[in-house]
Order: C-alpha cells, then sequence, then structure tokens
C-alpha cells in the first residue's frame, strides 16, 4: 500500500456553544485504506465526517482531502458520502435521484448512465429503478444511498454509520461492496458503532471519546494493545456470587455473564490457580472454563472507559 | 474572489438544483392551482362591484400573481429538505452554498413568470391593452427575482418547520400587498402611503406594469428597473450571507 496521506486532520477541533464536540484531532488516512473511526454515542464521530465533507466548519485546525481544504469544492467533488440520517429525495425515482447526483458532479449523462445501471445491478435495486424512493424499505433506501454516493466515482468514500439498524441482507451488501472498492483502491473513512464490522473491514481503526481521539492503530494492535486484560469465562456446578470471586487474588473485574462469570484479569495463569484452589477449598466442580483473547470491543471498551474515568 | 469558470460551473449545477425543485416542489396540482387562485380571488375580492378600467386592475392583478407565485414554495424549500434530510446530502456535494440559493431561486422565477402568463392571459382576454410587451417581459422577470431573492430570507432561520417559515412570510407578504399600490395607483395614494409604498419593491414592479398596460406611472419606468434591480442585489446578498451562518445549524 502506498503510504500517502489522502486525508490529513490536524488539530481540528468543534465547539456546539460551550459543548466541546471535537478535542484537537490528529491523525491521516493513507491512500488506499479502509480506516475506520470508532466511538460511543456522542463522541465525535459524526462531527468529525461532517466536517471532513464540507457539512460544517470546524473553529480550530485544518482537515485536508486529497491535498485540498475540507470543505471545499475541490474536496467535495473528489468525494463520495454517505451521511448518517440523510435520506434520497423520496418523490423522485431511483434512478431520477442517480441521475440528479450525476449532474450535481457533472458527470457526463452517457457516463452516469453506465455507472447507474451497474451500480443499481451491483446493489440489487435494478428492478426499482423506476419506483419511487418512497416506496423503499430502510435498507433499500441506504443501499441507494450508496449508490448516490458512487456515481461520480469517487476518490475518498465517507461513510457514517452506514449499516446502522439495518437487516443481514443489506448489511452484508454493503460490506461486500466496501471490500471491493477497497480492493479497488478506494479510500474509505467508515464510522461505525459495530466493533465486528470494523474489526472485518478496517485497515486501521481510530477511536475516539468525548472529543478526543484515544487509539489510533490496525485492530490487531489494539487487541493486542489491551491484551494485558484477559478475560476468563468460569462456570461452577453451583452458582458463586461475583463479590465472593472479586476476592480471590490477580482479579481486576467481574461480570455476570450467564450461568457463567467473566474474571477480567493481568495475570491469568495466576488467576487459573486461584480458582482451581477455590474450587478444591468449596468441593465445587467447575463446569467450563475459558481463557479469551481480549477482542477489538474489549479494546474499545478498555480505552473508552479509560478517557471517561480520566475526566 | 471566485474564478469565473467556477462560478459558471455552479452556475450550472444550479440549474440541476432548479430542475429538481420544479419536479419535486411546482409540479404538483395544489401548487399551481394554489398560484393561480390566490391572487385571482384576491383581486376579485377588491375588483368586484368597483367601476375600475381594465387597465388599473390588470396590473394589480399581474402584480400580485408574480408576488405570490414567486414567494410561495422558495421559503418552505430549505427547511423542508431539512425535514426531509436530504439537505445534507446536497451540502456534501461539489455546490456551493449560493448554488443551492440560486438553484430555489430560478425555480421559483420560473413558475412566478409561468403564472404571470396566466394573468397577461386574463388580462388580453379582458381587453386590456399591453402596450409595452418587451418591458413587461423583463419586468415580470426582474420582479420575480426580485421577490424570490426576498422569500429566500423568509427561510433563513434554522427551522427543519415549514409552517414555521410559511407564517413567518405570510406575515410579510400580505401588509405588503395593501402598501405597494397593488389595488390603488401610487399617484392616487395619500402622502404618509406614498413613502410606505416607495419601501416595497412590489410598488415598483406594479409600476413597471402600470406603465407597460396603462401607459402611465407615478415613478418613471427606469426608477421602476432600477430599483427593482437594487432591491434584487440586497435580497440576494442578505439571503446569502444569512443561509451561510445557518445552514451547519440545521444539519
Amino acid at each position: 500500500m502506498e503510504n500517502k496521506s489522502t486525508i490529513t486532520v490536524e488539530g481540528l477541533t468543534k465547539y456546539y456553544g460551550n459543548f466541546l464536540a471535537v478535542d484537537h484531532v490528529i491523525f491521516n488516512v493513507n491512500h488506499g485504506e479502509l480506516f475506520g473511526f470508532l466511538g460511543p454515542n456522542g463522541a465525535g464521530k459524526t462531527t468529525t465526517v461532517r466536517i471532513l465533507t464540507g457539512v460544517i466548519n470546524a473553529e480550530e485546525g485544518s482537515a485536508l482531502v486529497m491535498g485540498y481544504p475540507a470543505g471545499s469544492l475541490q474536496a467535495k467533488q473528489l468525494s463520495g458520502v454517505v451521511p448518517e440520517l440523510a435520506n434520497a429525495y423520496i418523490d423522485l425515482s431511483t434512478w431520477d435521484n442517480l441521475m440528479l447526483m450525476a449532474e450535481l458532479y457533472r458527470v457526463r449523462a452517457s457516463e452516469a448512465k453506465r455507472r447507474a445501471e451497474a451500480l443499481l445491478q451491483e446493489v440489487g435495486l435494478h428492478e426499482k429503478r423506476n419506483h419511487l424512493v418512497k416506496t423503499f424499505s430502510l435498507g433499500m433506501r441506504k443501499r441507494l444511498i450508496l449508490c448516490l454516493a458512487l456515481v461520480s466515482e469517487p476518490h475518498v468514500l465517507f461513510l457514517d454509520e452506514p449499516t446502522s439498524g439495518l437487516d443481514v441482507q443489506s448489511t452484508r451488501l454493503i460490506r461486500g461492496t466496501l471490500r471491493k472498492l477497497r480492493n479497488e483502491g478506494k479510500t474509505i473513512f467508515l464510522t461505525t458503532h459495530n466493533m465486528d464490522e470494523a474489526n472485518e473491514l478496517c485497515d486501521r481503526v481510530a477511536i475516539i471519546n468525548h472529543g478526543k481521539l484515544v487509539a489510533i492503530d490496525t485492530p490487531e494492535r489494539l487487541r493486542i494493545g489491551a491484551g494485558r486484560f484477559h478475560v476468563v469465562e468460569i462456570g461452577f456446578e453451583s452458582p458463586v456470587a461475583a463479590e465472593t470471586l472479586s476476592q480471590l487474588p490477580s482479579v481486576d473485574k467481574v461480570e455476570e455473564a450467564g450461568n457463567k462469570v467473566k474474571i477480567y484479569t493481568e495475570n491469568p495463569c495466576g488467576l487459573v490457580a486461584s480458582l482451581v484452589d477455590f474450587s478444591r477449598a468449596h468441593s465445587l466442580p467447575m463446569v467450563a472454563l475459558n481463557i479469551l483473547t481480549p477482542s477489538l470491543e474489549d479494546a474499545f471498551v478498555r480505552l473508552t472507559e479509560e478517557v471517561g474515568h480520566d475526566r | 474572489m471566485i474564478d469565473s469558470s467556477v462560478a459558471l460551473d455552479q452556475v450550472r449545477r444550479s440549474l440541476t438544483i432548479a430542475k429538481k425543485d420544479l419536479r419535486i416542489y411546482y409540479a404538483k396540482g395544489p401548487v399551481v392551482i394554489f398560484g393561480i387562485l390566490m391572487p385571482t380571488f384576491l383581486f376579485l375580492a377588491f375588483s368586484i362591484g368597483r367601476q375600475m378600467p381594465v387597465n388599473l386592475l390588470i396590473p394589480g392583478l399581474l402584480g400580485m400573481a408574480v408576488f405570490f407565485t414567486a414567494t410561495a414554495v422558495s421559503p418552505v424549500v430549505v427547511p423542508w429538505e431539512t425535514q426531509a434530510r436530504t439537505l445534507e446530502r446536497l451540502a456534501s456535494c461539489p455546490v456551493a452554498v449560493w448554488t443551492i440559493l440560486l438553484g430555489d431561486m430560478l425555480a421559483s422565477v420560473i413558475f412566478g413568470a409561468a403564472i404571470s402568463l396566466v394573468a397577461i392571459l386574463i388580462g388580453l382576454f379582458s381587453g386590456a391593452n399591453i402596450q409595452y410587451p418587451f418591458i413587461l417581459a423583463i419586468g415580470v422577470i426582474l420582479a420575480a427575482l426580485c421577490f424570490s431573492s426576498m422569500a429566500l430570507i423568509f427561510s433563513f432561520p434554522a427551522t427543519s418547520s415549514p409552517a414555521t417559515i410559511m407564517m413567518l412570510s405570510s406575515l410579510i407578504k400580505f401588509p405588503l400587498v395593501f402598501v405597494s399600490g397593488v389595488f390603488m395607483p401610487v399617484g392616487e395614494l395619500p402622502a404618509w402611503a406614498k413613502v410606505i409604498a416607495s419601501l416595497s419593491p412590489l410598488t415598483y414592479f406594479t409600476e413597471v406594469t402600470r406603465y407597460c398596460i396603462g401607459g402611465t406611472s407615478h415613478y418613471p419606468l427606469s426608477v421602476s428597473l432600477l430599483l427593482l434591480l437594487m432591491f434584487t442585489i440586497l435580497f440576494w446578498g442578505a439571503a446569502v450571507i444569512l443561509h451561510k451562518r445557518t445552514l451547519p445549524k440545521r444539519l
């Protein structure tokens, strides 16, 4: 992969009144990279995307898209956008929405028709090309909005929660399209809540919380980084109170998980030895014992909680 | 300064926005019927029972037709699009704020000019004598530009409720009709009313129509046309500045 920045963000800051929504955020997105932007609700993800796509302005800092200031006409011309809550024109047909978007990006009519045909085939909306969008389900609308973003063949694609609230088929279709676009060399900036999605699709992810960037790395490295905390999942023949287990050595945190208990620890070997001793001492046979490697979700929870506690 | 080729390119994109507006917001039966009926009924309410010559009545009808149609839909397009969540999509396209507004204004001008033809046809069937059709056509287009840019100012508050904007625009539009020499030529108004009338852009359009149809007007034609142009520039500039400030707050 070419190590050249397509998106460069330096000290980006945005206030809503006195509320600091984005706090001096710095990152780069490389050419051809699928970059995930993760964070809990209200963390500043959508605000950042809106600044990068020129919908709102930042108070401080700078952002460049393909070398042009974010929000400039040149940057917008090279970008495709799938906003989180945006809609297509419901009183127009699928086809007319696509032609409208192509005209707004000044795509030649013959080229626009060729691209629209191909895109509609790809997302399974070709048969609905003459239907009004008002008759569409959420999943169909999201697929159409993805097509609207792609009809100009953008160099950079911004997607804000593209699969949020969608059925399995639409989600798989959108994820498949994103994988294909990434393989074609498009740069993709994806915000999502979905850790599996980020883990499965993204080359690198950034985690934002309370407007601050708390981590930026590959999903694998973030998981390893969170690896100092392992999870030991244990089940006994009779239920044991989480509070009792929290008294054992090497225990960081205990969570009940159905008929099992999840114990977070920095010393899994020591903890397993303690659990075996506990089982023998109380004559409580163990029915399950698993040492789980941390997931991206664990890393995310750990990182966002740390910043939350720091504030 | 904007490069002229970029500006021309943006004007082309504004035509796309105008085309979209005409299809989505104007080409609907109720909108067209409202555009024709509203000024006609207002006009009939005032003229029935009064023995006014047709050359005095038709300029008023034409003035109201252009005024009401050019200001009917354009104030609510932006709040409608905010509510329907299509504005963010549009704002992320390679178009400037003024391009979006120009598109909205052009759609309004086309609609206003088209509906004015109905008023002109009523005038012709009623026996009105249009002495200067070319000047009248220029006046209609200039007035439609002026009124639609004024209507864009009504929509600057960052609300997603079209009803709020409709109420605000009605509060301004209706009083303006009564102080603009629509129902009575400016020359026949008392001095204080003449001063108020001079502040309304609609006055200068009715003056142009009276000149073109009746052959007489209180203000010279060149003054009326110039003032219409100045109001247009003023309203357009104000609309762009205000919408630039409020557009990000809508999204």
